[in-house]
């Protein structure tokens, strides 16, 4: 090869572009903003089910339940870590999302008002959100990919844990299995949501295809998800809210009915359910957390001040 | 020291004896202590590792990108250093 690989060459040959490569100033800016969302979205998401730590109906739910938020932790620290490399400060994302200047997934501004949702989530929201994420694996940008490959292989565990919630409801009393099914009903179309507007209405989609970052079309996505739930559902005992949902032998796909957008652009727009209360949530837990960080500054200073001093 | 001033830590693990150390991503801390705890807490949470390492991304000494060309072409046209280069007789076994 007599030239440096180029960008568009690293494209078309598939290969991933690594942090000190030279790309082009819209593709790093964009990954900067998918990156961080994602990132915000996994820290935020911790909140919804932190709800229900200290109501788990057992000391094994518990256990598993507080694995699953730190593992939610964990996957906000891989990510804002990969966004660090693209030469972004995380300390200015969390700004940016603490002053709404950044968003997250819109799916954790929905309440979580029974245990029955703990189960909905690991099961709908994870496995949206696995369904969004395998193929991210394979993303053109090299630290956002091996990031997402760790996190898809912590997800599978949160996605058969909120499976287990629901087998075991939907397997028990009659109010059990009515909180099952109510969980599902409330949580379905907003999973649906989560793989964004149909592809007609997406700005952004045809340009992250062309370089390499999304591999699938947001209806592609939610079609494989829809197809794979279904016959989940039928596992569980329990149905799922859309009475146009049948098998399409012509398709080989399930068809469904159409998807009311306009509550999608409603939560993005501030208005979902929790959206102050999660934001107000994150924000005091930032500045309440504050005396930590401090305390291991200071500490770190001491130690090696002391160190110094030794020395002289 | 603000958080904004803590370093930045590559963290490195060995996921079992006889493997060498593997980067696995980075992490901030204001000393190496505690990024050797929050790297435990952060890429080991589910025994990945018997080992770890945490360098100051400050400390890494790195090939520029943009002379990977120069850098990285004595290599290239000595393929004498590879087996395939050499033409064997047909038969000839354990070569």
């Amino acid at each position: 090869m007599s030239a440096e690989v180029s960008f568009d060459e690293l494209l078309a040959d598939d290969g991933r572009v690594e942090p000190r490569d030279p790309m082009p100033e819209d593709y790093r800016r964009s990954l900067v903003r998918q990156i961080a969302q994602h990132a915000h979205s996994e820290i935020i998401g911790m909140q919804p089910e932190g709800n229900w730590i200290s109501r788990a109906p057992s000391l094994r739910r518990k256990a598993i339940l507080m694995a699953k938020v730190q593992d939610e932790a964990g996957h906000g620290l891989y990510l804002y870590a990969a966004a660090e490399t693209l030469g972004v400060d995380r300390e200015d994302l969390l700004d940016q999302l603490h002053t709404g200047r950044q968003k997250y997934s819109s799916i954790f501004n929905y309440p979580t008002l029974t245990w029955a949702d703990v189960g909905a989530i690991g099961w709908l929201v994870d496995g949206a959100a696995i369904v969004n994420q395998v193929p991210l694996c394979r993303c053109s940008y090299g630290p956002y990919a091996r990031a997402m490959i760790r996190v898809c292989k912590e997800e599978s565990f949160h996605q058969r844990q909120g499976f287990e919630i629901l087998h075991t409801l939907a397997h028990g009393t009659p109010a059990q299995k009515a909180m099952a099914q109510d969980a599902v009903d409330r949580y379905w179309w907003p999973a649906l949501m989560m793989f964004g507007p149909p592809d007609a209405d997406s700005p952004h989609s045809a340009q992250s295809m062309a370089w390499g970052i999304k591999r699938f079309s947001n209806d592609e996505l939610r079609q494989r998800f829809i197809d794979m739930t279904v016959p989940q559902a039928e596992a569980l005992g329990l149905t799922l809210p859309d009475p146009e949902l049948r098998w399409n032998a012509e398709r080989g796909h399930y068809d469904s009915g159409p998807i009311d957008f306009t509550e999608l652009f409603e939560v993005i727009q501030g208005n979902g359910p929790c959206n102050a209360q999660r934001m107000g949530h994150r924000v005091r837990a930032h500045e309440d957390g504050a005396w930590v960080r401090e305390a291991a500054s200071a500490y770190a200073a001491k130690q090696a001040a002391r160190a110094a001093g030794e020395v002289a | 020291m603000s958080t904004r001033d803590w370093p930045l830590w590559e963290v490195f693990v060995r996921s079992r004896r006889g493997l060498s150390h593997v980067h696995v991503g980075s992490l901030h801390a204001p000393d190496a202590e505690m990024a050797l705890r929050n790297a435990r807490d952060v890429y080991t949470r589910r025994q990945e590792g018997v080992s770890l390492w945490v360098v100051p991304s400050a400390e890494i000494v790195a090939s520029e990108a943009g002379q990977r060309e120069e850098f990285f072409d004595p290599a290239a046209d000595k393929i004498y250093r590879h087996p395939t280069f050499y033409e064997i007789p047909e038969g000839v076994e354990h070569l």
